[in-house]
C-alpha cells in the first residue's frame, strides 16, 4: 500500500524525518518496501493563465500564447491540444530546471520567440503519462510556485502488508501505529455529517445475513454532474496509486484509502424496486465495470435489485448500475462483507480491487456509519445535492464479536524470557487503543473493532514486545541439553555418500523433481507418474519416476558447452503412484567421454562399464556384493548388470540403451548406476579376526576359454573345484585378459593369481600344488579351459 | 731424509689432483703398493745402521699413515662427487603436471546445508526429514493456516488432482517431529520445497533447513540468541542480526530476520534471510504437545539464499541449470 507522508502527518504529526518514518514502520511490522517522491525535483514553476492563444502563423500543430505568470505577461508557444483561453496551467520560466536536470531557455519555435514552457504532468514528474498541459484549478493563484501550490515535497512511502494487518490498510490505521509508538495524539479530520434534506430510501432486503451482516446505503440527489474532483484530492489519490474517474467515484476511493472502507456509489436510476443482498444464482452473469464478463456461481454474494444483478459484492459493481457523467441521484453503498465470503473471488473473476483486497483481509465492523458520514460530507462538498437519512440495516449477532484476553505477567515473561515492567505493558495496550485492566499480574484486554486477528494471549504478546521493539530484547543463550547423542555407525549418511562420490571424481548435480511427461515416455518409465493439477508450464508437469532423465539432459546441456568428459551423481526422490504415494531417495551416477582429461603421463580411454562397476563397488564396499546379468529396458541388452547388497536387489549399473541416447541427440555411450539410496544405507560394523603369521604361497595360471565363459563361472568353478580347500584361497585376482594374436577367435586368455595362506602354520608346496591341479583339472573338463604354458 | 719429504709432498700432491677413485688406486699401489716406492723404504731400513733405524722406521710408518688418511679422505669427496653426477643426469622436469586424480564435488546447495547442518548439530540438534508430497493437513492446517486463509494463498502451492501438494515449507516436518518425539525437542529439518513461482529471484523448487525447539525456557530471547550466534558462525563474521514482526500463521510472536551486510562500497545494508517465532499454542496442540507446559521456538531458513551470500553467486537460477563451468567452483 502506498501512503503519503504528507497526508499521513495530516492525522499524526511527528518530528520523524522519513528514514526514521520508514524505519519505525518496518520495525512495527508494517515493512516497507520502497520511497519515491511525489513528483519530480523542478524550480521556477508558476501558476500562470493563458490570457490569449492564438494560431502559430507557420505550424498548424502549436499555439502562440500570452500567459500571465503574475509579475509579468511572457509568450509562450506551446503544442498542447488543451492550451486555451481562462486556462490555469503550471509555467516553467526562463531559468526554470525541470525533473532530469533540463533547464528552460528561451527559444524560438518557427520563428516564433518563447519565454519558457507550459508543463504537462509528466514533464513534472507527478505522473508516467498525461495528454496535455496541466489544468489547475480556476482558483489557484496566479505566480504561485507549483511546487507549493501541489505541495510536492511529499514522499510516497510503499508498504508491504502482512495478512493479519488489514487494520493498516489506510491512512488512519498507519496513523494509529505512529501515534501509539511515538506517545502522540492522532489529529483526524473532522466529520461533520450532513443533515438530510429528503426523505428517500430504497429499502434493502438482507437475504444473505451471515455474509454480509452490515449494510448501510445513502440516497443523495441532484448531484452537479459537470462537477470535477479538486486537486487536493486528485493529487491525493495519485499518490495513494488510485487513478481520478469521477467526483463521486473518486470520494468512495478517497473514504477507502482514508479509512479503510471499501465503498460503492450506484445510480440510482438504474436500481427497480428494493436492493437484495443475495447469493448469487448458478449461471448468472453480470457485465462489470471493467467490461468484462463475469461468470457467477452460488458461492458469490451479490448486490441486486429485484430484478437484476447489479455488483458482485465487494469485488466490483456492474457497468450498467455504476455512476457517469449523466447520473444526477446515486446510492451509497458502506457495508460490511463476510471475508472468507469474499476470499478468492477476485482471483475467480481475473479481477483485481483494492475493494476485494481490503474485504477479504477483513474491515472494521465499527466503521461503515462514518465512512458514510464522511463520504457524504465529501460528495455534497464537490458535487452538491440534497441527502437523504442513512438506511442501516445490521444484524449485531452476526458481526465478529469483540474479544476478552487474558495475559498473566508470568505468561510473558514465559514466552519472552525478558521482563517487561507492568506499567510498560499496559501503556503499550492503552496507546494501540485496548480496553485494558490490570489485576495482580493480569491484564484483562478487549480487542478494538479493528483488531480482529488478536485472539489469544500470545497475540498480546506479540502486541508488546513489537511496540518495546524487537531490536530492544536480549539475545540468550539457549539452555542446551548436555545428552550425547547416539550416532548409528552401520547408517550410511547421505553426506558420506555424497563425499565418497566426489572422491572419486563425481559431480552433483540437483534437478528439478518435476518434469516434461514426454521425457518419462522417451524413458518408457512413466507407469505410476503423477501429474501436478497446476503445474507452471507443460516442461514441470510431472513428478520424476527416476533420476535418469534429468541427469541424462544435464549431460546434454553441458556437451553443448563443450564439456565432453563427465561424471554426474544425485541423489534425491523419484515419486511413484502405486496403491499409494510412494516417495524413495535414489542415486543415479552417470558417466561419459573420456575416463579422465587427456595428460601427458597417464593414456586416456573412453570410460566404459567397468568404470561404473567400479565406482559402486568403491562406493558399497566390495563386501557381499554381487552382479547378475539383467534385462532392463533402459539399459544396453548386452552391457547390463542388477546390483545385490547381501543377496538384495539395489539396482542396475550399464550402459544407457543406444537407440535412447539417440532419441535424446546424445551422442556418446553413457553408463550409469542406478541405486535405491535408502537400500545402499547400511553398512556392516567391522569384525576383528586373527592376522595369519604365517607366509602367503602366490600361484598364477593362465587359462584360454570359449567367449561365453564369464570370469564369475571360472571364479565359482576354481572355489568348486577346491571343495572345503577353498577356505585357503585368501585371494582370487584376475590381472589379464587377452584377445589376438595366438588366441583363437572367439576365445580368450584369462591370467589370474591364487593366494593361498593357512592361518595357524606355513603350507607346503606340495599341498598348494595340488589344490592348483585341482582347480586345472575342474576348468578343463567343466569349461573346456586350456592351459597356457 | 730430504728424500722421505720429498717423497710425502709428491704423495700428497698426487692424491688431491686424482679424480677418480681408478686413479686414486693407481696412486696407492704407486706409494704404498708392495712395490710401491714407501713400502720399497721400509724394505731398505734394514740397510740402516741400528741406531737409526729406529727412527727411520717411525717417519716412514708415519708418512705411509698420512698418505693412507689422505686416499682415504680424496676417496671419499670423490665418491660424493660421482653420486651427485649420477644424480643429476637422472634430473626430472618438476614442472610437468602431476598425474591427474579425477575431481568431482558436491552441489554448492549440499554444501551449504551440510555447513547448516553441521553447526545446528554441535549444539544438539537432530537431524530429521519428511516428505515432498504432502498433505494439506501437515502443511496447512496443523500448521494454523485455516481453510481460505490469505496466507495459504501466499504460498502459491502447486497441487495433485487427488488434493495432495508439494510441500511449501519444510514445517511440516515440524508436525510429524511433535507427533513421534516428546519434550524435549531439538530438530532441523533440512529439504527440498516448492512454489508455483517462478522469475529472477524465484526458482519453484528451492531447499529449506527447518528449525525447532520445544522445551521449558525456550523464549523469543533466546531464539534471537541462537539465530545470532548461527548467523556469527555461518559467515565467520560477527555481523549485526535484526529481528522485525512479521505474520506466519504458525507462530506467534513472528519475525523475519535480517543481516546486516557491508555491500561493496562500505554502505550498510539489512538483507532479510529467514522467519521464525514463538511455536503458536494451536499447532503445539496439533503436535500433541501441552503449551500450558512447553513453548517452542522454530525458523526456516532459504538455503539458496544462504549460499548466494556466501559465495557470492548473483543469479538464484544458476543452482539448477547444473552448468558445470558453474558447478566445478564450488569443487575445493
Amino acid at each position: 500500500m502506498k501512503i503519503s507522508e504528507n497526508w499521513l502527518s495530516e492525522w499524526v504529526k511527528s518530528d520523524l524525518t522519513t528514514d526514521e518514518l520508514m524505519a519505525q514502520l518496518t520495525m512495527l511490522g508494517l515493512e516497507v518496501d520502497g520511497v519515491e517522491p511525489a513528483a519530480g525535483t523542478f524550480s521556477n514553476v508558476v501558476v500562470a493563465e493563458i490570457v490569449a492563444c492564438e494560431k502559430h502563423p507557420d505550424a498548424d500543430k502549436l499555439k502562440v500564447c500570452q500567459v500571465n505568470a503574475g509579475s509579468e505577461t511572457v509568450q509562450i508557444v506551446c503544442g498542447a491540444p488543451n492550451a486555451r483561453i481562462g486556462l490555469k496551467t503550471a509555467l516553467s520560466q526562463i531559468g526554470a530546471v525541470l525533473p532530469g536536470n533540463f533547464k528552460i531557455k528561451k527559444s524560438k519555435l518557427r520563428g516564433v520567440e518563447s519565454h519558457g514552457m507550459l508543463c504537462s504532468e509528466v514533464e513534472l514528474g507527478l505522473s508516467q503519462e498525461s495528454d496535455g498541459i496541466i489544468e489547475l484549478p480556476a482558483d489557484a493563484p496566479v505566480g504561485t510556485d507549483v511546487a507549493e501550490y501541489l505541495n510536492t515535497d511529499d514522499q510516497i512511502i510503499d508498504i508491504d502488508l502482512t495478512p493479519n494487518r488489514a487494520d493498516c490498510f489506510c491512512i488512519k490505521g498507519v496513523a494509529r501505529e505512529v501515534a501509539a509508538m511515538n506517545g502522540l495524539a492522532q489529529t483526524p479530520p473532522s466529520i461533520t455529517p450532513v443533515a438530510s434534506s429528503i426523505n428517500e430510501q430504497v429499502s434493502v432486503q438482507m437475504q444473505a445475513v451471515e455474509k454480509c451482516p452490515i449494510y448501510i446505503s445513502r440516497v443523495i440527489k441532484g448531484i452537479n454532474n459537470h462537477a470535477t474532483t479538486p486537486l487536493w484530492m486528485k493529487e491525493k489519490l495519485r499518490r495513494a496509486g488510485v487513478k481520478s474517474i469521477h467526483p463521486v467515484v473518486d470520494v468512495t476511493n478517497y473514504v477507502m484509502m482514508e479509512l479503510g472502507q471499501p465503498m460503492h456509489a450506484f445510480d440510482k436510476q438504474s436500481i427497480q424496486g428494493d436492493l437484495v443482498v443475495r447469493m448469487a444464482n448458478e449461471g448468472e452473469t453480470l457485465i462489470l465495470l471493467d467490461e468484462s464478463e463475469a461468470k457467477l456461481n452460488d458461492s458469490f454474494l451479490m448486490i441486486a435489485d429485484e430484478h437484476k444483478a447489479l455488483a458482485v459484492a465487494g469485488v466490483m459493481g456492474g457497468l450498467d448500475s455504476g455512476v457517469t457523467a449523466e447520473t444526477q441521484d446515486i446510492v451509497l453503498e458502506s457495508a460490511y462483507f463476510d471475508p472468507a465470503t469474499i476470499m478468492g473471488k477476485s482471483r475467480k473473476l481475473g479481477v483485481h480491487t483494492e475493494s476485494a483486497l481490503r474485504f477479504e483481509r477483513g474491515v472494521d465492523v465499527a466503521l461503515q456509519a462514518e465512512a458514510m458520514e464522511r463520504a457524504t460530507q465529501l460528495i455534497v462538498e464537490i458535487c452538491g445535492g440534497q441527502v437523504a437519512p442513512m438506511n442501516q440495516n445490521a444484524d449485531a449477532s452476526q458481526v465478529p464479536a469483540s474479544q476478552t484476553i487474558q495475559l498473566t505477567a508470568d505468561k510473558l515473561k514465559r514466552v519472552l524470557g525478558f521482563d517487561v515492567a507492568n506499567s510498560q505493558v499496559t501503556q503499550i495496550f492503552e496507546g494501540l487503543g485496548f480496553e485494558t485492566q490490570l489485576d495482580e499480574d493480569t491484564w484483562t484486554v478487549k480487542t478494538p473493532s479493528w483488531r480482529f486477528d488478536l485472539a489469544i494471549s500470545e497475540d498480546l504478546i506479540e502486541e508488546v514486545v513489537r511496540v518495546v521493539g524487537y531490536d530492544q530484547m536480549p539475545a540468550l543463550r539457549l539452555h542446551s541439553t548436555d545428552a550425547i547423542r547416539v550416532i548409528p555407525e552401520e547408517l550410511r549418511q547421505d553426506s558420506q555418500i555424497k563425499a565418497h562420490l566426489a572422491d572419486l571424481g563425481y559431480q552433483e548435480v540437483i534437478n528439478y523433481a518435476f518434469v516434461p511427461a514426454k521425457q518419462l515416455q522417451d524413458l518408457g518409465v512413466e507407469a505410476g507418474s503423477i501429474t501436478l493439477a497446476n503445474p507452471l508450464n507443460k516442461d514441470m508437469a510431472v513428478m520424476r519416476t527416476q533420476l535418469l532423465g534429468g541427469v541424462l539432459q544435464n549431460i546434454k546441456a553441458n556437451m553443448a558447452r563443450q564439456h565432453a568428459d563427465l561424471s554426474f551423481f544425485e541423489l534425491g526422490k523419484v515419486f511413484i503412484e502405486d496403491q499409494g504415494i510412494h516417495q524413495q531417495d535414489y542415486l543415479l551416477m552417470a558417466r561419459c567421454g573420456l575416463n579422465q582429461a587427456e595428460q601427458w603421463g597417464l593414456g586416456s580411454r573412453k570410460v566404459d562399464f567397468y568404470d561404473i562397476k567400479g565406482a559402486v563397488a568403491s562406493l558399497l564396499g566390495e563386501v557381499a556384493l554381487s552382479f547378475e546379468v539383467s534385462d532392463a529396458a533402459f539399459l544396453h541388452p548386452g552391457r547390463q548388470a542388477a546390483v545385490y547388497m547381501h543377496g538384495e536387489a539395489v539396482g542396475h549399473i550399464g550402459q544407457v540403451h543406444p537407440s535412447l541416447c539417440q532419441k535424446l541427440k546424445i551422442k556418446q555411450e553413457v553408463f550409469v548406476a542406478v541405486l535405491d539410496a535408502q537400500a545402499i544405507k547400511s553398512v556392516h560394523l567391522p569384525l576383528w579376526e586373527p592376522v595369519s603369521k604365517f607366509p602367503s604361497v602366490r600361484r598364477d595360471l593362465s587359462i584360454i576359454v570359449k567367449n561365453e565363459v564369464t570370469w564369475k563361472m571360472v571364479q565359482d568353478g576354481v572355489k568348486k573345484a577346491l571343495g572345503e580347500d577353498q577356505a585357503l584361497l585368501k585371494t582370487l585376482s584376475l590381472f589379464d585378459v587377452y584377445q589376438g594374436e595366438h588366441v583363437e577367435k572367439g576365445c580368450k586368455s584369462l591370467a589370474m593369481a591364487l593366494i593361498f595362506q593357512e592361518k595357524n602354520r606355513t603350507l607346503e608346496d606340495k599341498e598348494v600344488d595340488n589344490m592348483v591341479s585341482k582347480a586345472v583339472s575342474y576348468l578343463t573338463e567343466h569349461l573346456k579351459a586350456e592351459m597356457r604354458s | 731424509m730430504n728424500n722421505l719429504k720429498e717423497l710425502l709432498a709428491d704423495g700428497l700432491a698426487q692424491i688431491n689432483a686424482a679424480d677418480s677413485t681408478q686413479s686414486l688406486d693407481d696412486i696407492r699401489v704407486q706409494f704404498l703398493g708392495k712395490k710401491g716406492s714407501v713400502t720399497t723404504q721400509l724394505k731398505e731400513l734394514g740397510q740402516l745402521p741400528a741406531e737409526e733405524r729406529k727412527a727411520a722406521g717411525a717417519e716412514i710408518n708415519q708418512i705411509k699413515q698420512q698418505l693412507f688418511t689422505a686416499i682415504q679422505a680424496q676417496k671419499t669427496d670423490i665418491q660424493a662427487k660421482e653420486l651427485n653426477q649420477k644424480l643429476m643426469s637422472e634430473a626430472i622436469d618438476v614442472s610437468l603436471p602431476g598425474r591427474a586424480v579425477t575431481k568431482g564435488g558436491v552441489h554448492p546447495v549440499t554444501r551449504t546445508m551440510e555447513r547448516i547442518i553441521e553447526l545446528f548439530s554441535q549444539v544438539g540438534f537432530d537431524v530429521v526429514t519428511g516428505p515432498e508430497i504432502e498433505d494439506d493437513f501437515h502443511n496447512f492446517e496443523a500448521l494454523n493456516f485455516p481453510a481460505h486463509h490469505p496466507a495459504r494463498a501466499m504460498h502459491d502451492t502447486f497441487y495433485f488432482p487427488d488434493g495432495h501438494l508439494l510441500r511449501t515449507h519444510t514445517s511440516p516436518v515440524q508436525i510429524r517431529a511433535m507427533k513421534t518425539m516428546k519434550p524435549p525437542i531439538k530438530i532441523i529439518a533440512p529439504g527440498k520445497v516448492y512454489r508455483s513461482d517462478s522469475d529472477q529471484t524465484h526458482t519453484p523448487m528451492f531447499h529449506q533447513v527447518e528449525g525447532l525447539v520445544i522445551g521449558e525456557n525456550v523464549t523469543f530471547a533466546s531464539l534471537k540468541g541462537v539465530l545470532s550466534q548461527f548467523v556469527n558462525a555461518f559467515f565467520e563474521d560477527d555481523l549485526q542480526i535484526r529481528l522485525r514482526p512479521s505474520y506466519f500463521p504458525f507462530t506467534e510472536p513472528s519475525a523475519e530476520v535480517d543481516v546486516e551486510w557491508k555491500k561493496g562500497d562500505g554502505s550498510i545494508d539489512w538483507l532479510e534471510v529467514l522467519g521464525c517465532g514463538m511455536v503458536h499454542p494451536n499447532v503445539l496442540r496439533s503436535g500433541g504437545i501441552d503449551p500450558e507446559k512447553y513453548t517452542g521456538f522454530a525458523f526456516g531458513l532459504g538455503v539458496e539464499r544462504f549460499a548466494m551470500l556466501r559465495y557470492g553467486v548473483q543469479d538464484l537460477r544458476n543452482f539448477f541449470e547444473n552448468d558445470m563451468g558453474f558447478l566445478s567452483q564450488f569443487q575445493s
